[in-house]
């Protein structure tokens, strides 16, 4: 691997590499290892088109816990230099002996189009790229559930909320498919569910309480507060109404049904806080295996170098 | 200058010509086909042995770039690449900048084509005032100062009483009306396709029902106006079902078909690139195919490039903020032989959507090569195979999808007004 753009392309080996790399930076009790040098004397850029707290800040953790030199650069996209194209921005990041790229931005492809136009020494890694890919967040998500649940072959994962939207569903659904789960569903209403999305090997459900049933791994979906606007819904209220997970859908899944959800949470929009601060809640998990997952992969790509 | 081309396979639909025979051309018109005249005497011979001859070729949809966005390409530039590509006629739309509203606009781009082009330039004038789609433009001065039609080209208009005002207005004016059928509501910002390729990549689809609802609309108005309209680019095999029908009803209806449309399809849409991003979007592989079904339907009066020149810069970007469009002028007669190789439709068929039929939808007298005709023409060798790459691309415009292609048959001369513009 040079780069790291999306779950798609990748080999069930390819992605249980990643997962067992993780795996050996985490002690015994789970807690991320303080710091290795194997990144010593790289340079990695964190090049954020998007707003991003904790995709930034945990890429940046995992980078120092490499030994890494850390540059954030945060690009608002009103505030870019008219005329400067996102390859001149490059160009010119790249003139200061880059060794890795971990890239945000608000167009599908653009992750995949820098990889394309970008020196051969350089890796790129994908942080979120419009609707298509946030490959490192699924990495974690299912790190989270090999942790918790062992294997996937028996798994039933359903995926609730806004997928038309979510970069984060579709790397998912991708990786999820190919580390062979059992059943994946994803559980909207139409208006937030890309069209023929049966073809990415899922489930479509427009009743919670019918693709929760049996279920041993939820994942709710962030909901934006400007899909109002667009005649996507009515209203934040009547969304919980209808998808909003409370303690008593969640009875509706196995006895041991996780949790999870990528954050940042809208409590009482899309989970009641009763059950984001549950025992069946692993979203602090999540964060905090964030670390060795995207430690994993840094380190994996920078091997990978010459 | 007398020109004589000799043992030509003649392909000539609108005469029903299908033959070798020898080409007489004298004082930018065919002066006779098969005996020569009497008295002649050529000052070039053109030995035409196992090549074909047609009509020059018309593209009804063809982005000069000039004038106002000159960095993208210019008359010269693309006339020279039509002429290259055996095309004599092209049509430019009016979205240029300023916008084709008045006659001084025609007028500059008939200037422009007189002094730099390489070929025939006509014009479509805009429908509304600076296709902002809430004014009427002066249909009667643009038909004055030559314009073959008029079109909002990919601009909306506000609302359906004023297309339907703007439709009345156009036919009065004895204007045929060039409706690219997109309901922008529906469309929103999509790139691509709605459909699978849209879902994996997670791009914004347009959905068919953008163009199907825009038709559908459209087709209401013509029923209740009689307006003849031409429907532009359609992509979708409902739209041309739904024109079909209304035609069997006796609706005054014709369409056409860009050649991209009937090649690719928004799977072959990789790596998010740019150079597949077209407006219409690339539709499924179901439309694809029902599209090449229906290119002998009546409904169809012409295949088209599209053709639309970008500096580089346009497409080096992520997918959803390049600019939409192919420099296509130079794949239009490779990609419509294909279809003749491929047997979707015969040979003279698909010449007869190149050079009679649009000729008729336009007005013009070209795409025949009867005597007295203008002596546009192409000399077309079927045995040469080549490539395209972006060196072998005369349009200032390299933006394609389709480099690297091979492809067998080139066009080795094409005449305009009887002199040759190009030789390869």
């Amino acid at each position: 691997m040079q780069h790291f753009l999306t779950t798609e392309s990748l080999s069930k080996d390819q992605l249980t590499a990643i997962l067992d790399t993780a795996e050996s930076f985490t002690n015994v009790d789970g807690r991320t290892v303080k710091k290795v040098p194997l990144l010593r004397g790289k340079t990695i850029v964190n090049l954020f088109f998007e707003a991003s707290t904790r995709t930034r800040t945990t890429f940046e953790l995992a980078a120092k816990r490499l030994s890494a030199d850390v540059l954030n650069i945060n690009i608002n996209a009103s505030a870019t230099v008219k005329g400067e194209t996102l390859l001149d921005t490059l160009r010119n990041l790249e003139a200061m002996h880059v060794d890795m790229f971990i890239i945000r931005h608000q167009d599908s492809g653009a992750a995949e189009f820098l990889s394309q136009h970008i020196s051969p020494h350089i890796s790129v890694i994908n942080a979120g790229d419009g609707r298509h890919a946030h490959p490192t967040q699924a990495m974690l998500d299912v790190f989270t559930i090999r942790k918790i649940k062992k294997s996937f072959e028996n798994l039933k994962v359903a995926i609730v909320g806004d997928l038309l939207h979510s970069r984060v569903a579709r790397s998912q659904i991708h990786a999820l498919r190919t580390l062979g789960t059992k059943e994946i569903r994803v559980i909207a209403p139409r208006t937030l569910l890309p069209s023929r999305i049966e073809n990415l090997g899922v489930k479509a459900f427009h009743k919670i309480e019918e693709g929760l049933n049996d279920i041993d791994v939820i994942i709710m979906l962030r909901l934006q507060k400007e899909r109002m606007q667009g005649a996507l819904l009515p209203s934040e209220h009547e969304y919980f109404q209808l998808f909003g997970l409370t303690q008593e859908r969640l009875s509706l899944a196995a006895k041991d049904a996780i949790v999870m959800h990528p954050g940042p949470i809208n409590r009482g929009v899309e989970i009641s806080s009763e059950v984001a601060d549950g025992s069946q809640s692993v979203i602090l998990e999540q964060v905090s295996y964030s670390i060795a997952v995207r430690m994993a992969i840094m380190s994996m790509l920078a091997g990978n170098q010459p | 200058m007398r020109i004589e081309i000799n043992n030509a396979h003649l392909v000539d639909p609108s005469n029903e010509i299908d033959q070798v025979t020898n080409i007489y051309i004298h004082n930018k018109k065919i002066a006779s086909i098969g005996e020569p005249p009497p008295d002649w005497q050529a000052d070039k011979t053109i030995n035409a042995d196992k090549c074909f001859v047609f009509p020059g070729l018309i593209d009804i949809a063809t982005r000069l770039r000039e004038p106002g966005y000159e960095y993208k390409a210019t008359i010269a530039s693309e006339t020279y690449a039509a002429v290259s590509a055996g095309i004599t006629s092209v049509v430019c739309l009016p979205d240029s900048n300023p916008i084709i509203n008045t006659p001084a606009e025609v007028e500059l781009i008939q200037q422009r084509s007189q002094s730099t082009g390489h070929c025939h330039v006509y014009v479509i004038g805009a429908l509304t005032h600076d296709l902002k789609g809430t004014m009427l433009s002066e249909m009667a001065a643009l038909k004055e100062a030559g314009v073959v039609g008029v079109t909002n080209a990919l601009y909306p208009v506000s609302n359906n009483l004023v297309f339907r005002r703007a439709m009345e207005y156009a036919s009065s004016q004895d204007l045929t009306l060039f409706f690219h059928p997109m309901d922008h509501d529906l469309a929103a910002n999509g790139c691509i396709h709605e459909g699978m390729s849209a879902t994996r990549m997670g791009l914004a689809g347009i959905p068919s029902a953008a163009e199907t609802a825009a038709v559908g609309s459209c087709l209401a108005l013509i029923e209740q106006t009689g307006v003849h309209v031409h429907f532009c680019r359609i992509s979708t095999q409902r739209s041309i079902q739904m024109l079909e029908r209304a035609k069997f009803d006796g609706a005054p209806v014709s369409a056409d078909i860009c050649a991209h449309q009937v090649f690719l399809s928004d799977r072959e849409i990789k790596h998010f690139d740019g150079n597949y991003h077209v407006i219409p979007p690339l539709r499924s592989r179901v439309d694809v195919a029902g599209l090449r079904q229906k290119l002998s339907s009546d409904i169809i009066h012409a295949i088209c490039s599209d053709h639309q020149p970008h500096e580089p810069d346009a497409k080096l970007a992520p997918f959803p903020s390049t600019e939409p469009g192919i420099s296509a002028l130079e794949t239009l007669l490779p990609l419509a032989m294909k279809l003749v190789e491929e047997e979707v439709a015969s040979l003279s068929e698909i010449i007869s959507l190149l050079t009679s039929k649009p000729a008729k939808l336009l007005n013009i007298n070209a795409g025949s090569l009867a005597p007295g005709c203008p002596a546009d023409l192409c000399i077309y060798n079927p045995a040469i195979e080549w490539t395209l790459t972006s060196e072998s691309i005369n349009s200032r415009g390299k933006n394609t999808p389709f480099t690297g292609s091979n492809f067998k048959g080139k066009v080795t001369h094409t005449l305009v007004n009887g002199k040759v513009a190009y030789q390869d």
